[in-house]
């Protein structure tokens, strides 16, 4: 399993994998998933070359006001960075479909509580390309005036993309909902970092949305979905993704 | 006034009293007696077992007794006493405005509804920074109390009294209330306060000079400048140990109008004994570096031995453990040598205060858990082990031994390392001169600024031209700008956010009338789980078990104490740590709290549980470059350390009181750099920060910096020299003020300390909530990460309320970023380059520091390839 992590690994900077298309300046890894050769972006979402494919997850657009709502008055500012990311990515890969991996508005009103500003953002990303909602625990129903199509989960190929990892051994599932993270220890100093979960069958996908929290991979729900702890964390940080055996992760 | 012409202000019974324990009063109580009865508000500086507390209280308990005498015969002869539930209070304790049928006209319960006026209500109220203060104040005032036969009924409120006492209170208030900061808050923030506090004529604050130096002195000060305005006959009676500014509290304890700052009246109680102080004269050799102490334990454990009973104070709950695991190592003879620190389980903590009280102890290692006011009985020794940090810091701990003001207070100073000697040197000089180094007065905090307004709010509905004259009475807020005032009512209402997005979330709304008020009673409720300025960071439960050979999740296990989450954070499974006495293995976390197991290892793994960290005082620094610019002080030190300094003078030179030393050299391949600035770690870690961004700037490829109270180590690859020589670097520019501009702004960007700085802010602003222990594992996928807010609050508003809060903690909390900015402007121009072939004996204990406690920089790559590294490694085995 260590071995095979490794190798399906690629430094940055070094030589890419044959046959790879090049990254378009973005800097990431190749991950491959039930045969599939993914580019793990180090912004967290993933790129299937083969099919024009984007894949974000979790966005949660709108978490700051629906706390507000509550009471606990966050920045307003949460939804339009996380669209800020997602223009990065779209316009480096320029892909002719997107997918957002469910719990892409954090409740139900977060659409009508867009700002007219994000309304035009979001469309603005939309625009010459196909959009698909996945449906999430958050927003399980398609809403209104945010474009798209809608649907529960998506089959391409040997993937399938959907919200929550199903509890069955399940090869070539691409998943959002558990937001894993990954803390590693060194020298005394802990470093703790929003990651790739996967054991090279199906993955888990970091979280995109800029309030989104994160859920150490040492935490069950990830040992009953991968059966043991033989799974990859690949760690994000500014400039490349570093692969880790969940093993010698930390727990919080 | 002589003292005879003073005491005939004391009333007979006050008198016989005296008389009958064999004492006369003291003149400062007196002073304050005849001060208090004209209607003054005063400050009482006095050292320890000079009476102090009976002093404050002296002229409430004259003028209760004098109001309530008649009250007292209707009372009694009606025998109406115990008919109100009144048998949770001790003995001593009588009632006086228990009944509205006996009230003798004196005092008249006329209603408990909201909104409807009552006569009576608090007299005095009295605030102490901790809550076993408070109780044991209580205690000690019943004696006097009962045996006069005072109508005075006396109570305490605290987070630990009971909510029907605490309604009671409320409805029918004692005489005179105990209580801490944060319950005034409380208090005030419900909108029977007018009604409460109204009556109030008088507000003691105990241990001033520990309450006024943090947030928690921001809030009570608010919280004043709100009872000067509900109690038009309030005074203020403040009780001190010697600080360096008494002006500064004097004008604290009462409301500022604007132009000439406003004081309370001083008295000073004439100086108990000189305290006897000394610095251990060690036999053995000082060691370079480290905090162990271990080379004097011999001596301390004779010191003990020579004792009744000596309390051992140290600076880190580490070296806490470290020393009673020492000492009890060497304990040949069995004393009862005992341990206290605030991160033991309160059980334990109150075991050993009470063993301490009856006396069975002969020492107690202790950390500042043990500094304020409760007396801990008969203490004739206090031993300080490692640095004393501060002059004041020292006469205060040494003052609890010997709570007898006419013999000295003896102490004795341990140095840990060679460098601590020198401040000890300073710090009994400064004893000596009776110098003192408390801090300056604060300036409000705008975090707290917001709490109180969201408070004002939940009480009564507030128009903002008043509230600005109010919260400006305060002398912390003296100088508050309206423009500032504005945005923390703007931040308390939708956020503060120039987006603005949250009208309808609103907390608090304007009315008709102007006036602010909370929008639904939610905000009230939420108020009050969150009031005060006390953010603990996540603290983990330890639990001692069995050490498990198979994987069975641990499961109770007795408790042995807290520790911060990130202590913890760091550690691995198998790793070993000393805590609560023990050497401790390890062995998991489930929810919150740790696992652990008794360790066979002698030494353990993870050296450092830090916890309690003060910096080395400015003014002791000062001292300390003194000392060693100036040879001739060098005599008063102990010959080795004389030594050490003449090597020093010999290879390289000593840094001058007023210019900044920098010695580089080459040493295994790396080049150094060590500078001295002498401004306390604090202040060293951020200079360490900013100055390798500089470094990694200027292609040098810093590695790595430590810091310690004294100076900083930087290392790289990068030739330093050569490129000073060769005039293309210049030290003037590396150290140059200008890096606390953008450098500072980027490093701050990334900072741990910066995100946890925030945090604080942010939760005692209200912005979000607190987490309380039991909720943890639920509400952590909940919990909104700060780390996230700030990052993104950071980018789009970075002048919001908060960010500015934040920043002007970190001027002098964990970046200390203040003393830096003074250091460098103080240097500028004056800075002497050493080239050395190789280390000074003066950098000997910073580059001790290496590996021991290395600080890296805050980029985290490096650790992610390391550990990445490993996998490889093993891969490839």
């Amino acid at each position: 399993m260590r071995a095979g992590a490794s190798s399906a690994y690629c430094r940055a900077g070094g030589n890419p994998i044959a046959g790879s298309p090049p990254s378009r300046g973005r800097a990431g890894g190749v991950i491959s998933v039930a045969g599939v050769t993914l580019i793990a972006d180090c912004a967290g979402a993933l790129f299937w070359p083969d099919e024009s494919l984007l894949v974000v997850a979790d966005l949660h657009l709108e978490k700051g006001s629906a706390f507000a709502a509550r009471g606990v008055l966050l920045p307003p500012y949460d939804t339009a960075t996380t669209l800020a990311r997602l223009a990065v990515l779209i316009e480096c890969y320029a892909p002719r479909l997107v997918v957002a991996l469910g719990d892409s508005f954090h409740d139900g009103g977060g659409p009508t509580r867009m700002s007219d500003i994000s309304h035009a953002a979001l469309k603005a990303l939309q625009r010459g390309r196909d959009w698909l909602w996945i449906a999430g625990n958050h927003d399980p129903d398609p809403a209104e005036n945010i474009g798209g199509r809608f649907a529960a989960e998506l089959a391409l190929g040997p993937l399938t993309f959907r919200h929550e990892p199903s509890v069955q051994p399940c090869d070539g599932e691409v998943a959002g909902h558990l937001h894993p993270q990954a803390r590693i220890a060194h020298r005394g100093r802990a470093v703790s970092r929003r990651c790739f979960a996967t054991d090279g069958k199906r993955m888990v996908m970091p979280a995109l949305g800029a309030y989104s929290g994160g859920l150490n991979v040492r935490d069950r729900a990830f040992a009953a979905l991968f059966g043991t702890a033989a799974f990859t964390a690949h760690m994000l940080s500014e400039r490349r993704i570093y692969a880790v055996a969940a093993s010698h992760c930390l727990a919080d | 006034m002589t003292v005879l012409e003073r005491a005939t202000i004391l009333p007979e019974a006050f008198v016989r009293w005296f008389a009958g324990r064999g004492w006369r009063p003291r003149a400062h109580q007196l002073d304050l007696l005849t001060k208090a009865e004209a209607g003054r508000s005063v400050l009482l500086i006095a050292p320890t077992g000079g009476g102090k507390t009976l002093a404050g209280f002296l002229p409430s308990l004259v003028e209760l007794s004098a109001h309530s005498l008649p009250r007292l015969r209707g009372r009694v002869g009606e025998g109406d006493r115990g008919s109100h539930g009144v048998q949770d209070l001790p003995p001593g304790e009588l009632r006086s405005s228990s009944s509205p049928a006996s009230g003798g006209g004196i005092k008249k319960l006329v209603s408990t509804g909201r909104g409807i006026r009552r006569e009576g209500g608090l007299h005095t109220l009295y605030i102490s920074p901790l809550k076993a203060l408070a109780v044991d104040i209580a205690r000690n005032l019943e004696t006097p109390i009962a045996e006069m036969n005072l109508p005075i009924r006396i109570e305490t409120r605290t987070g630990d009294t009971p909510t029907s006492k605490r309604q009671r209170q409320r409805r029918d208030p004692p005489e005179i209330l105990l209580t801490t900061p944060e319950q005034l808050a409380l208090l005030l923030a419900s909108a029977d306060a007018p009604y409460l506090f109204g009556s109030l004529k008088r507000v003691i604050l105990d241990e001033l000079h520990a309450l006024v130096t943090s947030k928690r002195g921001d809030l009570l000060s608010l919280g004043l400048a709100r009872l000067f305005r509900l109690a038009p006959a309030l005074t203020s009676i403040g009780l001190s140990a010697t600080v360096a500014e008494p002006g500064d509290l004097c004008r604290f304890m009462v409301p500022q109008r604007g132009g000439r700052p406003e004081r309370a009246d001083l008295i000073v109680a004439a100086g108990g004994a000189a305290p006897d102080v000394s610095m251990l004269n060690s036999v053995e050799r000082v060691p370079w570096a480290g905090h162990s102490a271990r080379y004097a334990l011999g001596e301390v454990y004779q010191l003990i031995k020579a004792h009744r009973t000596a309390l051992v104070f140290v600076n880190t709950r580490s070296q806490a453990e470290g020393i009673f695991q020492d000492l009890w190592h060497i304990n040949d003879d069995n004393l009862a040598i005992a341990l206290h620190h605030g991160s033991l389980d309160v059980a334990q903590r109150r075991k050993v205060e009470a063993a301490m009280t009856t006396g069975r102890l002969r020492a107690v290692v202790c950390t500042s858990s043990l500094d304020l006011g409760v007396d801990w009985g008969d203490v004739d020794l206090v031993i300080n082990i490692g640095a004393p940090k501060g002059a004041s810091r020292m006469l205060q701990r040494i003052g609890r031994a010997n709570h007898r003001m006419d013999e000295p207070s003896k102490g004795v100073l341990v140095p840990a390392n060679r460098f601590e000697v020198l401040e000890c040197r300073a710090a009994l000089d400064a004893i000596a001169e009776n110098a003192q180094d408390t801090p300056a007065a604060r300036v409000g905090a705008l975090d707290v600024l917001a709490q109180h307004v969201l408070g004002r709010a939940c009480g009564e509905p507030f128009w903002s031209d008043e509230l600005y004259e109010e919260v400006r009475s305060a002398a912390p807020y003296a100088t508050l700008t309206r423009e500032d005032f504005d945005a923390t009512v703007d931040f308390v209402a939708t956020g503060g956010y120039a987006l603005k997005a949250y009208e309808r979330f609103a907390r608090i709304r304007q009315g008709k009338d102007g006036r602010w008020r909370i929008a639904n009673p939610w905000v009230a409720q939420r108020y009050r789980l969150n009031v005060g300025t006390i953010v603990e960071a996540d603290m983990l439960k330890v639990r001692l078990v069995r050490s498990r050979a198979s994987k069975v999740v641990p499961r109770g296990g007795r408790l042995l104490g807290e520790v911060e989450e990130y202590f913890v954070e760091t550690m691995v499974p198998g790793d070993t740590f000393v805590f609560a006495g023990e050497i401790l293995k390890y062995e998991a976390i489930v929810e919150d709290q740790v696992y652990v197991s008794r360790a066979a290892a002698e030494d353990p793994k993870v050296p450092a549980y830090e916890g309690g960290k003060f910096p080395l005082s400015t003014y002791l620094a000062e001292r300390v470059r003194g000392i060693i610019s100036h040879p001739q002080e060098w005599r008063s030190l102990p010959p080795q350390v004389r030594e050490w300094l003449e090597i020093q003078e010999w290879r390289s030179q000593m840094p001058g009181r007023r210019e900044l030393l920098v010695e580089t050299f080459p040493r295994a391949n790396k080049q150094y750099l060590i500078c001295y600035p002498f401004e306390g770690r604090l202040a060293h870690q951020t200079l360490g920060m900013l100055l390798t961004r500089r470094l990694e700037r200027a292609r040098l490829k810093p590695l790595g910096f430590v810091a310690n109270e004294y100076a900083l180590a930087v290392w790289g690859l990068g030739d330093i020299v050569s490129r000073l020589h060769r005039g293309e670097l210049s030290l003037a520019a590396l150290f140059d003020e200008d890096m606390l501009g953008d450098d500072l702004e980027a490093w701050l960007a990334e900072s741990a300390l910066m995100k946890r700085t925030f945090r604080n802010c942010a939760i005692i602003a209200g912005l979000i909530e607190r987490r309380f222990p039991g909720e943890e594992k639920s509400r952590r996928q909940v919990t909104i990460s700060t780390d996230l807010v700030y990052d993104v609050l950071r980018s789009h508003q970075p002048d919001h309320l908060l960010l500015r809060a934040a920043r002007a903690d970190a001027a002098t909390g964990l970046l200390d970023v203040r003393r830096l900015g003074d250091m460098l402007s103080r240097i500028k121009g004056r800075i002497v380059h050493k080239a050395l072939d190789h280390v000074s004996p003066l950098a000997v204990p910073v580059m001790l520091e290496i590996g021991r406690e290395a600080v890296y920089g805050e980029a985290a790559d490096t650790l992610l390839a390391e550990a990445e590294q490993e996998l490889v490694k093993e891969a490839m085995q």
